[in-house]
């Protein structure tokens, strides 16, 4: 079976597996969540308890099977639920107004991040033991520190104290969103300080990940026959040893995606920045579970998509793994 | 007339081991700096909560106590209620530690238990505790927990702990079925197989022994995602507010505006001890890396001969070279180091050793 | 398969320009060697690897001379050294060795005057490597980049030492496959796609497509089966007929080299310990360490034999002992085997004038020890 498809139906598993744990939560953790939310939203329409009771399994509404089935049919529909903060909002609309803006922010970052630490890897691996090695401590200090902790500091002194950057938000205030140049403008602007966090405190994470590949892979028989063969310095560095340390590289690119969206989410929520991990921390704080947990599916889902593209520049570049179902 | 036996004993008595100095100085940098720093923060963990000035919930009303820089009173300031930090540190660095370290041995046994068990059951199960931990790995993690948590009324010591091992198994799970995997299929294991040994015995006794260094490794790095975490989720409310562990302080550092209003000494101190950890972690980290796999040891700390970096993929050296050349800055500068020393020593023994016997 | 498809398809090395031209200085003593004479000199060569336990002698003043077309044998047990040797003498070795002592001149066809590998700078190194000293690795599996394509790797080759239009580069890698018997469609083909045989064949190949003048093979058939190992050196031995490269033979199997190889040198413990002509080993080896080796193969015709290991391991390298490495595993070892100083010397009885042993005691014909602890070592005048 072709490595795509296997990886493929791994991730139908996976969303499935998200799906499930998300159902049976609310019915397997302790406390009673629905009095908890009367208590702090008293002052909701009957609808919406009963919708909160049907989320949380509560009540009756038949056996849980049927839940069950309803539940996946409903999110197949994208129907996510009310939120309970936001009533009557639906929890479908609140992200798809959060979503675009942390997909392009987090996203661009990301990436950014990831190449800049590789070809920086790359060097740091190449020469290792040299130089550029007694940057490691440092870096590694980078990498250790919060993304939060990192992000409120940044703020502080490039926002407020030096008003280099804006001081969170989206966009300035009293824009009216829309596509003109305005607006436009202005959100690049409140994304850069937000991006430079995000690029800062990735990039040593991703250095340190390459340049460990990279030693490994100088280390391989073909490298050492590469020099044997006399070639040029940079056909070996790049066609031979880099082209193969990469594939780890972007493994581990996946699996680290996890962490680095929910660091960058939390970043958001200091930013104030209008996405969707700001609106999580919201949701959580006032026990906005059918919010709370909607943005997870989709956080999840979209890691999981992210996840697949990376196999998918995987397969372009290994000829191995185009072949047959290599085992990540 | 020549005995045989006796003279092969007296040439074993000729022929010694080399005096070789002690594991503590044996160890790499990275790892010697890494076992400091988290010692001493272990030191301060166990001795901190014992000394604190003052009683880190002590809230002075007094107005003129609240949010006081450091002073000799308070050596690092007080809170928006006039509490002490630097007492607050203390107790926070313990539970914070406590925290980690009890998650990672949870979620280490855990891991152990399902990598060994996929790798010895093999067939189905294997594949099937294989996909269970890959999903578990491509779920992002801290979306769940701000979920799972979130449930709980009271988000107390023990639900943290479990919730966070339950999630930080499947990374160790991984490399360890995979080592397992390499082990399983070595001579020895199928020679005690064919001697008829209980698997379990079999398990205990030659597998996990040869897995040490990656048992480790995976336990430190379990420890870093669940400090890491723990912070994270504290920072945003998820946890026990009325505990002290560093995320609170930084929650409610943050929630009074400390860092906006000036009061640096109330948000940095928490935030740059969990940074040290992590960063001690990571050395620490590095440096099993480095014991485990002693070709990369080698490799890095010979890098360097008369004070001259050499890169890797550099030509094998020859040493008359390098004396003649003139070492330039790097090599004057190193040769204030004590490694210097050590290359004199080889130098002066490789060339002027006096032959055994005579040779050309 | 043609004797010279290679020479046809392609203009002559002199179109490299990065090699000093060889036409046109080959006067000189010692320069532009004749198609006869050293190619490959290595004089008091030693390595030593710097490890975090000690200084490991792995190669110890060395000498070995390489002639052209000539193929030797460098024969030992793991650890011996021999790899060490080789790979040191081209520089391939990675920290944490180090060249401690020697000279490795090298002096084949195309260069105008012999140079010293050790002193070599980066590029003139470059140069050399390849063009005129190609490798071919034990493990191809490992050797072969596994991103690239044969084709491309062997495209990688030719434009790093020959200057060549495109088209010609793609033909003479196509009859680079000819010539060892590779199809042409496998051109196309990743690493993982061919089987063991064909990847060495490929390695084969990629040795020989700058036509290098000295080729090392490590260990070649090593991870093969008898049948294709056997394809494979006589392919070998026919392609050295009609190119004239020479080769430098490594392997711990002695029985290979008697077939195979001009000359063999046996290596212990860092050290020559032997060397001859393959016919003078088969017949009447010299030092007790190849009469262990040569007694621990069985043949398939003449008597049968008790077949007699050699007990024991090696030395530990870090500290090699004083005298002959070989005493704790030698049958006629005697107490003045610790003075002894490993100097190659000659055997007098032999019909190979350039037969040298370094065991000064025992002789072609001494008896072997018999089992009795105490036996005669014999009196033996040297």
């Amino acid at each position: 079976m072709p490595f795509i498809v296997r990886r493929l139906i791994f991730y139908v598993v996976a969303a499935w597996v998200a799906l499930t744990v998300n159902f049976f939560i609310p019915r397997l953790v302790p406390g009673n969540a629905v009095e908890a939310i009367m208590s702090k939203f008293p002052d909701l329409q009957p609808s919406a308890y009963r919708a909160l009771e049907a989320l949380l399994g509560v009540g009756k509404g038949g056996s849980i099977w049927h839940q069950y089935w309803a539940y996946l049919v409903d999110v197949s529909h994208l129907d996510l639920g009310t939120s309970v903060s936001e009533y009557p909002a639906q929890v479908s609309t609140l992200l798809g107004q959060t979503l675009p803006w942390t997909i392009i922010l987090v996203g661009t970052a990301t990436v950014i991040a990831f190449l800049i630490g590789t070809v920086l890897g790359i060097a740091a691996g190449w020469r290792y033991g040299g130089g550029l090695d007694r940057l490691l401590p440092g870096l590694m200090f980078l990498q250790a520190i919060p993304y939060f902790f990192f992000a409120l500091i940044l703020l502080e002194v490039f926002a407020e104290t030096f008003h280099v950057f804006p001081i969170g938000q989206g966009y300035g205030q009293g824009l009216i969103p829309g596509w003109h140049w305005a607006f436009i403008g202005s959100a690049i602007d409140h994304s850069l300080l937000p991006a430079l966090t995000i690029v800062l405190t990735s990039i040593a994470g991703w250095m340190l990940q390459m340049r460990n590949v990279m030693i490994t892979t100088v280390g391989e028989d073909y490298v050492i026959a590469a020099q044997a063969k006399g070639l040029p310095n940079h056909r070996v560095v790049f066609t031979y040893a880099a082209r193969n340390a990469i594939l780890p590289q972007l493994q581990g690119f996946g699996l680290a995606l996890g962490f680095v969206v929910s660091g960058a989410l939390i970043m958001e929520y200091v930013f104030s920045y209008p996405g969707i991990g700001a609106l999580l921390v919201s949701a959580v704080t006032s026990n906005d579970y059918p919010l709370a947990q909607g943005i997870f599916l989709v956080i999840t889902f979209a890691v999981l998509l992210a996840n697949l593209i990376v196999d998918l520049v995987i397969v372009f570049v290994d000829p191995r793994a185009r072949a047959r179902g290599a085992t990540r | 007339m020549t005995v045989a036996p006796a003279m092969t004993t007296e040439l074993t008595a000729v022929t010694q081991e080399p005096a070789q100095p002690g594991w503590w100085r044996r160890m790499p940098t990275n790892a010697k700096a890494g076992v400091a720093l988290f010692g001493f923060f272990v030191l301060t963990a166990i001795i901190g909560p014992l000394v604190t000035p003052y009683d880190p919930g002590y809230q002075n009303p007094s107005p003129k106590a609240s949010m006081n820089s450091p002073s000799a009173a308070h050596l690092l300031g007080t809170t928006q209620s006039g509490q002490d930090v630097l007492s607050q540190l203390l107790v926070g660095i313990r539970l914070t530690l406590e925290l980690g370290i009890l998650v990672g041995v949870v979620a280490t046994a855990l891991a152990v238990i399902v990598g060994v068990t996929a790798a010895f059951l093999g067939g189905f199960w294997d594949e099937l505790l294989s996909l269970l931990t890959n999903v578990f790995l491509v779920i992002p993690a801290l979306p769940l927990l701000i979920v799972v948590l979130g449930y709980f009324p009271n988000k107390g010591e023990l639900p943290t702990i479990l919730v966070l091992a339950g999630l930080g198994w499947p990374w160790g799970a991984r490399v360890i079925r995979a080592q397992t995997l390499a082990i399983r299929n070595r001579d020895f294991v199928a020679a005690s197989q064919e001697t008829g040994e209980r698997t379990w015995r079999i398990i205990f006794v030659e597998i996990v022994p040869n897995e040490v260094s990656l048992i480790a490794a995976s336990f430190v790095n379990t420890v870093l995602y669940a400090i890491g975490a723990s912070v994270a989720l504290a920072f945003i409310g998820v946890a026990d507010l009325n505990s002290w562990s560093l995320g609170t302080m930084l929650y409610w550092a943050q929630s009074q505006q400390a860092l906006q209003l000036g009061a640096w000494w109330w948000f940095v101190p928490p935030g740059l001890a969990v940074a040290l950890i992590g960063t001690a972690l990571v050395l620490l980290n590095t440096g099993i890396d480095e014991i485990g796999n002693p070709r990369l040891r080698d490799a890095t700390s010979a890098s360097r001969i008369a004070g001259r970096w050499l890169k890797p993929a550099d030509p094998t050296p020859v040493l008359s070279e390098i004396w003649q050349r003139r070492p330039g800055l790097a090599g004057f500068l190193h040769s204030f180091s004590r490694s210097s020393l050590l290359d004199t020593e080889l130098n002066k023994e490789l060339l002027d050793k006096p032959e055994a016997g005579e040779r050309r | 398969m043609s004797a010279d498809p290679v020479a046809d398809s392609v203009t002559g090395p002199a179109a490299d320009s990065s090699v000093p031209d060889p036409a046109a200085d080959s006067s000189a003593a010692g320069a532009g060697a004749p198609s006869s004479g050293l190619v490959l000199d290595i004089r008091d060569l030693s390595v030593v690897y710097r490890t975090s336990i000690g200084d490991v002698r792995a190669v110890d003043h060395v000498n070995l001379a390489l002639e052209a077309g000539e193929v030797v044998g460098l024969a030992g047990e793991s650890g011996s050294g021999k790899s060490t040797l080789a790979y040191g003498a081209c520089r391939l070795l990675r920290a944490p060795a180090l060249v401690t002592s020697g000279s490795v001149i090298y002096s084949g066809r195309r260069v105008t005057r012999p140079a010293d590998i050790l002193k070599m700078r980066p590029d003139e190194l470059r140069r050399l490597r390849w063009r005129e000293i190609a490798i071919v690795f034990q493990s191809a599996m490992n050797a072969l980049n596994p991103v690239l394509n044969v084709r491309d790797q062997l495209l990688d080759v030719i434009h790093a030492h020959m200057k060549m239009p495109r088209d010609e580069a793609h033909s003479r890698t196509a009859s680079l496959l000819d010539l060892v018997g590779i199809p042409r469609s496998r051109l196309r083909s990743y690493p993982h796609e061919l089987s063991g045989g064909m990847r060495q064949r490929v390695m084969i190949a990629m040795a020989l497509a700058t036509e290098p003048e000295v080729i090392i093979m490590d260990e070649p058939t090593t991870a093969l089966d008898v049948v294709v190992q056997r394809d494979i050196l006589s392919q070998i031995v026919e392609l050295k007929e009609s190119l004239g490269f020479s080769v430098l033979f490594i392997t711990h199997d002695l029985s290979l080299l008697l077939e195979l190889a001009d000359r063999i040198a046996v290596m212990y413990a860092g050290q020559f310990v032997e060397i001859a002509s393959s016919d003078e080993i088969h017949r009447e080896a010299a030092h007790p360490y190849t009469k262990g080796l040569l007694n621990s193969f069985p043949s398939l015709r003449g008597p049968r034999r008790e077949l007699a290991g050699i007990p024991g391991s090696p030395p530990d390298l870090r500290n090699p002992p004083a005298g002959c490495p070989f005493v704790p595993r030698c049958g006629y070892a005697r107490p003045e085997c610790q003075d002894v100083d490993m100097q190659l010397l000659p055997v007098t009885m032999s019909r190979d004038p350039d037969h040298v042993t370094a065991c000064p005691f025992v002789l072609p014909d001494t008896p072997a020890p018999s089992a009795a602890p105490d036996s005669q070592a014999g009196e033996l005048g040297t």
